[in-house]
């Protein structure tokens, strides 16, 4: 349905191009004064300062989430009745089974939350599952929907047809809605993390599905895959060969943008009770956990960690899309 | 229709008191236009000085990145403010308004001075309906009614000479021929009764059937409403017969400026001379290949010493690439160019031909491209006889 | 449901209604119309099919799932109601039937028609998104309008990063932040329970503001970055200049010139951002506990109603895919040359 592209759009790439660069008024002034050869857009070819610190949250993260086991870390299922009781330094209020220690406590960075584990602990052992859900549910994505955007774009017609077809109706419903009624059918048939991956995964296949269509599209008007056909090279070769490296900078950059979308959707999911189970630590488990004492005005601190950890791999996640975007002048599909 | 429209001219004017009906229109001195680009100061308006009077018409003629179109805007006060450095004055009406800002000029701009731009596809807003876009200036400047102006806006376009004007004014730009754009454009340029009206190319995106109609439609409007015209054009022959003076740029300069017979008859700039060569006879044989000036326009990011003309001139001596010609008078009243050895005069004939002889110009051989003949600098761009 | 949900459903109906009469009158001229109508037709179906199978994958006996502790003589009713005997395409002939005359099956937990729930719960949803849509534009056309006319100046430069900082935040976050600091430490809202205005329009706007905003911030960033690009591209074309030249005023300009050209990508935006308020509603309900369609979908979710889940999934599904036809058809309003093309074509 949504296909109707209005005509200004086309070219809306460039003018992104441009405003990262801060060339809009010169590309006027240069149009103006007619000058119109070699003025091309400065792009940048090393990684700028941000890039580099998404990179190292981005990896740090990873890395934690891997070796968290032998960090100098408590057990993310560990009480400490410090915590629980709120008897550490800077605790907040005093109350019974109420109180928490906030964060820079000593022993506990990040404070605890209302079980009495370690935030700290529970955040990168959270990371574990947040990562592998989103990771996983996009590397689904990248599989299916790759592969039948690139079947569309490539072989056209019918076939093509048909997987639009598909994929728009898999867009039909709202992301969270169908997430929320394949969990729903799935719960107690596979274990909770397949769930997840599986039903977000089949979210993020209409967005993947799209843009490799749009960009398989293109490359396989180049001359290139004319002169592999003329060489007598089979449609899969020249598909995976010819094709696809080329296509994989725009699935790529939005794979990252979709792993940010899982990532904040698997903590929805979390938030409503319909994820993991409450021992398996999460982000969005930790938010859960401490919605209550937020809203009674005990602490926010729970919540905040929480959501500080996805905001900024949200934040690194999307960022990186963009570099890699710019880079790589990845045009945007319809949506 | 037409004469109460007149009358509002009046009252608008009437806002401008420092208004003098002596003196010229427009007076520009010693204008420059830069443009701050990532590879430099981009110099597109380079010292240009003019007068216009009320009711004349002063054609500008130069190659696309002659600085025309930019001169034109300078004078207008349209380009951005961002990462353009304006110089020098621009009296209009004897009022200063060379410095003037966006609210000082939206009193001038529709009312006093109105533009016609190249492409009328461009050029009309797509979403808006005709009418709208006549009415709301009339709306803006004028202190009439919503009905009044619809009006005005049916009799501007039968005046134009688009038939049925009602029906029209509820139509989009898109359902219109390029013709009756260009038409419509004319008449939002001149909705408000300007005193002054800049033509930049104004017929170079239509048909050439319809060129020679808008061009005439210019002209009877010019001629009726007794309006000061720029005509802006890279075509000579536009501006030929339609103009009482030619102004020639090149490279953000004017390199002559002379009455228009004067400087069809008795140029004196090679620029000039090769751009009126370069002009399609009608008693050319067909298939005869056109005269084309060699090279390309130089760039203007730090523009060399000396006469900006001289790597593609056939006249081009040593003098040339060392100094800069002034802008000069000539022996003809009104007719100046910058030229130290030009068309027609003893030195001149004796550059060209020393440069025959040598089968060189001064400024080829002094950019070591030796042998090459001299009125083909780049020699794949041969052709010139 | 109270006036404005009254209103607001009526007018989702509307749109609805008008959506698939801009399709048919397109369908009935033009080859593409056709095609459009014959997608849609397809669309509805599969989707419909989707949400009616819902129930057929879940694991186990679909009617014991939904009242565990019923004796098999008190399942036998339930079975004949859901038509568990009959084939599956009849099933699901027999359910389109009944979905299409509003009869959405029954709640088990609570012995209540789905209906009767649903039609409760639509009247807060809509309000919710809908507020929430307007706080949206309201808030992201004049900042993208302003930061394209400043672009590359501070206003622009830290607007930018303000609104790339909040796409990174759930709505969810947001929510949470306002209750903390605006509703339980300042006081100045309460956190949760749904006012209907016909109760008190004052306090009905005090108990909407909180979860429309958190909504809404997200939006705001996206609709304002859309709108600043587009705005930028149409900042440099002719016949703005051209309205330069005629002595308008910049502010004329920006609204009335540049605006409903760039405004098309926004529009696609905000349309397709239906289906991301509704995703982003249900958390939100469930976080302000707004008694609407997500928190009904979601605890019809946990209480393993599949026959309400069915009919949730169902309706949502139709009400966006309509809304997009709705919005396809809008585009031939909002572009003369859009409009004009298509009546040639015909």
């Amino acid at each position: 349905m949504p296909e109707q592209q209005p005509p200004e759009s086309a070219g809306t790439a460039l003018a992104d191009e441009m405003e990262t660069t801060g060339l809009v008024a010169d590309a006027f002034t240069v149009e103006v004064a007619g000058i119109t050869a070699g003025v091309e857009p400065a792009r940048k070819k090393r990684l700028g300062f941000g890039a580099w610190l998404a990179i190292v949250w981005l990896g740090g993260l990873i890395l934690a989430a891997i070796i968290a086991p032998i960090l100098p870390i408590a057990g993310p299922n560990e009480t400490f009745t410090e915590i629980q009781r709120g008897q550490a330094p800077f605790s907040t209020i005093n109350q019974p089974g109420g109180g928490t220690t906030t964060p820079f406590a000593e022993g506990h960075l990040l404070g605890g939350d209302r079980n009495g584990h370690d935030l700290l602990s529970r955040a990168i052992y959270g990371a574990r599952n947040s990562l592998v859900v989103g990771f996983g549910a996009v590397g689904f994505g990248i599989l299916l929907g790759g592969l039948l955007g690139l079947l569309a774009g490539f072989y056209r017609g019918k076939i093509d047809n048909v997987i639009v077809a598909f994929l728009d109706i898999m867009l039909a419903i709202p992301a969270l809605v169908l997430a929320l009624a394949l969990t729903a059918v799935l719960r107690g048939r596979v274990p909770d993390l397949w769930i997840l991956v599986i039903a977000l995964g089949i979210i993020s296949v209409p967005i993947l599905g799209r843009i490799t269509r749009a960009n398989t599209l293109v490359w396989s008007e180049r001359e290139f895959v004319t002169a592999a056909r003329a060489q007598g090279a089979k449609n899969w070769r020249i598909m995976t060969r010819e094709v696809l490296p080329n296509v994989l900078p725009a699935m790529f950059s939005i794979a990252l943008l979709g792993v940010a979308v899982v990532i904040a959707a698997e903590a929805a999911l979390r938030l409503l009770g319909i994820g993991l189970s409450i021992t398996d630590p999460s982000w969005g488990g930790i938010i859960n956990d401490g919605r209550d004492f937020l809203t009674q005005g005990i602490t926010a601190h729970i919540v905040f960690v929480g959501s500080a950890f996805i905001f900024l791999t949200i934040l690194s996640l999307n960022y990186l899309a963009d570099v890699v975007r710019a880079r790589f002048d990845v045009r945007e599909a319809a949506i | 229709m037409i004469r109460r429209w007149r009358h509002d001219r009046a009252d608008t004017t009437e806002r401008f008191p420092t208004e003098t009906l002596e003196g010229p229109l427009l007076e520009v001195r010693d204008v420059k236009t830069y443009f701050q680009t990532p590879r430099g100061v981009v110099h597109a308006v380079d010292g240009v000085s003019f007068s216009l009077d009320r009711g004349r018409t002063l054609g500008v003629v130069g190659e696309s990145g002659s600085g025309k179109t930019v001169l034109s805007r300078s004078v207008m006060g349209l380009l951005p403010k961002k990462h353009v450095i304006r110089e020098g004055s621009i009296k209009f009406e004897g009022r200063e308004i060379g410095k003037a800002s966006g609210d000082e000029m939206r009193h001038i701009w529709g009312s006093q001075m109105a533009m016609i731009f190249q492409d009328p596809m461009t050029s009309l807003n797509p979403v808006m309906k005709v009418g709208k876009q006549i009415t709301e200036s009339l709306l803006y400047h004028l202190d009439i009614s919503r009905t009044y102006a619809d009006e005005l806006a049916e009799a501007l376009l039968t005046s134009v000479g688009i038939p049925e004007a009602k029906r029209r004014l509820n139509e989009y730009p898109h359902q219109l021929s390029g013709g009756l754009r260009q038409r419509v454009m004319i008449a939002i340029a001149l909705a408000c009764g300007p005193k002054l009206l800049f033509a930049d190319e104004p017929t170079t995106a239509l048909d050439v059937t319809v060129q020679a109609q808008i061009l005439d439609l210019l002209q009877d409007q010019q001629r009726e409403r007794f309006m000061a015209m720029i005509l802006v054009t890279h075509d000579l022959g536009v501006v030929a017969g339609r103009t009482d003076e030619i102004a020639v740029m090149y490279a953000g300069k004017i390199v002559e400026k002379a009455p228009t017979s004067v400087l069809f008859r008795n140029m004196k700039m090679p620029y000039t001379e090769a751009l009126v060569r370069s002009i399609p006879k009608l008693a050319d044989k067909s298939h005869t290949r056109l005269n084309v000036i060699p090279g390309r326009p130089p760039q203007l990011v730090n523009p060399a010493v000396g006469c900006r003309f001289a790597p593609r001139c056939p006249y081009a001596q040593d003098k040339c690439i060392q100094e800069e010609p002034p802008l000069r008078e000539s022996d003809v009243p009104g007719h100046q160019f910058a030229c130290w050895f030009p068309v027609g005069t003893p030195e001149g004939e004796d550059a060209l031909a020393r440069n025959r002889a040598a089968g060189v110009s001064a400024a080829v051989s002094a950019d070591g491209e030796g042998a090459a003949p001299p009125t083909s600098s780049p020699p794949s761009e041969a052709g010139v006889t | 449901m109270d006036a404005i949900g009254t209103i607001l459903a009526y007018l989702l109906m509307a749109l609805i209604i008008l959506g698939v009469l801009a399709v048919l009158a397109l369908a009935l001229g033009t080859r593409m119309g056709r095609r459009k109508l014959l997608q849609l037709v397809i669309v509805l179906l599969v989707v419909t099919f989707f949400s009616f199978s819902l129930i057929h994958l879940t694991p186990g006996d679909p009617a014991r799932t939904q009242k565990p502790f019923a004796t098999e003589e008190q399942l036998k009713p339930i079975r004949e109601e859901i038509g568990l005997n009959e084939p599956f395409l009849v099933q699901y002939k027999n359910w389109l039937f009944d979905f299409v005359q509003g009869d959405f099956g029954k709640d088990y937990s609570t012995n209540l028609p789905v209906k009767d729930s649903i039609s409760k719960q639509l009247g807060v949803s809509l309000q919710l998104i809908f507020y929430a849509q307007i706080l949206a534009l309201l808030f992201a056309i004049p900042l993208g309008i302003l930061a394209a006319y400043k672009a590359g100046s501070w206003f622009d430069k830290i607007a930018n990063a303000l609104a790339f900082g909040a796409i990174a935040v759930p709505a969810f976050v947001f929510a949470f932040i306002f209750i903390f600091y605006l509703a339980v430490q300042g006081g100045w809202f309460p956190t949760q329970q749904y006012v209907a205005f016909g109760t008190d329009p004052a306090e009905h706007f005090k108990h909407m503001f909180l979860p429309a905003l958190s909504l809404a911030i997200g939006q705001i960033a996206i609709y304002m970055r859309l709108l600043r690009s587009d705005m930028i591209q149409t900042l440099q074309e002719d016949f703005i200049t051209m309205a330069k030249s005629k002595g308008l005023t910049n502010r004329r300009i920006l609204w009335r010139h540049a605006l409903r050209p760039s405004s098309f990508t926004l529009l696609t935006a905000a349309a397709l951002n239906f289906g991301a308020l509704i995703s982003g509603a249900v958390v939100i309900e469930f976080v302000f506990q707004l008694p609407g369609m997500g928190l009904g979908l979601v605890t019809a979710v946990s209480t393993r109603q599949y026959s309400a889940v069915q009919a949730y999934v169902a309706l949502i599904a139709l009400a966006f895919v309509l809304f997009n036809a709705f919005v396809d058809g809008l585009y031939s309003v909002l572009d003369p040359r859009i409009r004009h093309a298509r009546a040639a074509t015909a």
